[in-house]
């Protein structure tokens, strides 16, 4: 499974508060509305910025914060099929799979801001195309993968029947 | 093995289980609030669920914008309780309940022992009872509400010991926020943070809980204290009996053993915009405040309303300050009152709000406008945590809260 897009990169310790505000929002489970405020409270109209199929890319420990899985579904939402960072806080990586978010972790420091970047998640590798550089990158146990095409585990679960690790 | 590592053992029916590898376990308890529940009922109603696995170990709690502050709030709560009368599950009006981390150890609901899982990240709470307690989002709940089963990835551990001599007003707060400056937000990321040593050993119960509450701002799966004879009065209290003893082996591994000296700590206080930027409460030097916050899931409980109201006796809130006080339970409010802190509260000039979880996560109940800064014991101090993203936040125990509440700017309790 191969992912093409151009990059909105973030530093470290984003939290979901960050991605989606606590504060408002949490009134309405209506993503489509709830996704015109990612990131809103650090990059003003971000949403706007975002293009289909496009990545977001931070440092370490991205969706720190609370169990929200509203963060990784208003990213998934706005458009962005995959982040790639550093490292991910560990609710925030749950519930990404869980709604088929992609998750990668890479050594980010070598992608920046409007970069158009190609990651193989099967492979592990994320190529450059702007910068013409290769980065190795994780690759996520079998049964994750599995969950990610399914397009997250209630869809893996319809499928399936059931659910073995 | 660690106590972590044997409670998920017992649950997923193997004799031993070794950090980095997935297992599937059985839970004793799953939690959803009315942020959170909705979404995990949405979930179960798309896979075609039909029951839960036992309405009699899962529990709604609406909290975090109760008592409802707009229709959509209200809705929300509204599909709490039909799902609470459709499956039978656990449903805690207004009224009869609080904030979900204090209100379910109340009730007797958290053993040691226990392996529960809750869509609320400060789920990690429980751990200061003994119990492996996590939290995970709406879709992992859903999942766990039909089946009773989560798959985990079994954390290796960090053990905290604590040593030396507890300077005054420094409680299970200020331990915390200073463990967390000296590892980071990301310090414990998938990890159990176990916390032990003497100063452990004599902390009471709701500073235990302070610490694991907050285990999760270091990025812990888990936080967990060992059963002890505090543990087991706590029990006796909420009617546990017998208790599980779990303890970790000796000879077991820990990927790191952090000791902390607490002789030197101070009162701490963490500064905007991450609860590791704590430093002693000394070192903020005319840091002018205008809303003062005590309670939620991390310092709402008796302990904290008598250490504030030590501090508040007899003093007024400084002009220029709101000062806004939450019991975290209904059964604390009402305990609180009876010992005469509501009325030290009103009397210097705070405000009481019902138990709510309200202005920590900007809800509502004392939300901040732009440029304003707070002083709260709550758990989190982001941009834009307690409302306008021009809003500062600073974290603090109850006592540190309550003598800045005094003085208009962030102080030492024994400078007021």
């Amino acid at each position: 499974m191969t992912l093409k897009g151009n990059v909105h990169k973030f530093g470290d310790d984003i939290n979901t508060d960050y991605i989606i505000s606590g504060k408002y929002k949490f009134k309405t489970l209506d993503m489509n509305e709830l996704a015109t405020h990612l990131m809103e409270d650090i990059v003003p109209d971000f949403y706007k910025k975002v293009k289909e199929g496009d990545f977001i890319v931070a440092g370490k420990n991205f969706g720190c914060g609370s169990s929200r899985e509203q963060a990784p579904l208003v990213i998934k939402y706005a458009g962005i099929p995959a982040v790639i960072a550093k490292s991910f806080a560990r609710i925030f990586f749950r519930n990404g799979i869980n709604v088929g978010l992609v998750l990668i972790e890479a050594d980010t420091d070598g992608i920046d801001t409007g970069d158009e970047i190609e990651a193989d998640i099967e492979k592990g590798e994320i190529r450059n195309i702007t910068k013409g550089t290769f980065i190795k990158s994780s690759v996520l146990p079998g049964f994750m993968l599995k969950i990610i095409k399914s397009g997250g585990v209630v869809n893996y679960i319809k499928e399936n029947k059931e659910f073995k690790l | 093995m660690t106590i972590t590592e044997k409670i998920i053992a017992r649950h997923s029916g193997k004799d031993s289980v070794v950090p980095g590898e997935f297992v599937e376990c059985s839970v004793d308890l799953v939690l959803a609030n009315d942020i959170t529940g909705p979404l995990a009922i949405e979930e179960f109603e798309k896979v075609g669920a039909k029951k839960v696995f036992n309405p009699e170990k899962i529990v709604l709690v609406p909290d975090h914008f109760t008592p409802c502050k707009d229709i959509q709030s209200a809705e929300l709560v509204k599909k709490l309780r039909e799902f609470s009368k459709k499956y039978g599950v656990r449903f805690y009006e207004i009224g009869k309940a609080g904030i979900e981390h204090a209100l379910l150890p109340e009730e007797g609901l958290t053993k040691s022992g226990d392996f529960i899982v809750g869509a609320d990240s400060h789920t990690c709470t429980y751990g200061a009872v003994g119990a492996f307690s996590t939290g995970m989002g709406s879709t992992d709940i859903a999942s766990a509400m039909i089946t009773g089963r989560v798959w985990i990835k079994v954390p290796s551990s960090i053990k905290f010991v604590y040593k030396g001599k507890k300077n005054k007003y420094v409680g299970g707060k200020d331990l915390i926020l200073y463990t967390i400056g000296k590892i980071g937000v990301d310090g414990a990321n998938y990890k159990s943070m176990e916390f032990t040593g003497e100063i452990i050993r004599n902390l009471p119960i709701d500073d235990r809980f302070t610490m694991c509450n907050m285990a999760i701002e270091a990025g812990a799966k888990n936080g967990i204290i060992e059963v002890d004879e505090i543990t087991l009065m706590y029990f006796e209290e909420t009617g546990i009996f017998p208790a599980d003893i779990i303890k970790s082996d000796e000879d077991t591994f820990y990927e790191d053993v952090i000791e902390i000296d607490v002789s030197d700590i101070m009162p701490q206080v963490s500064a905007p915009h991450l609860p590791s930027n704590s430093k002693n409460v000394d070192e903020y030097v005319d840091v002018r405040i205008d809303q003062v916050v005590i309670g939620s899931c991390t310092n709402g409980r008796i302990t904290d309303l008598r250490r504030a109201a030590s501090i508040l006796n007899g003093h007024t809130i400084h002009s220029e300050v709101r000062c806004i006080i939450i019991p975290a339970t209904q059964k604390i409010y009402q305990q609180a009152l009876k010992e005469g802190l509501i009325d030290v509260f009103l009397t210097a000039g705070c405000v009481i709000s019902p138990p709510t979880c309200g202005p920590c996560l900007g809800g509502h109940m004392g939300v901040l406008g732009e440029g304003e800064v707070a002083i709260a014991t709550t758990n989190r101090n982001f941009i834009g945590r307690m409302g306008h993203p021009k809003s500062y936040v600073y974290l603090s125990g109850p006592e540190v809260a309550a003598a800045s509440a005094i003085k208009g700017k962030i102080i030492h309790p024994d400078r007021i």
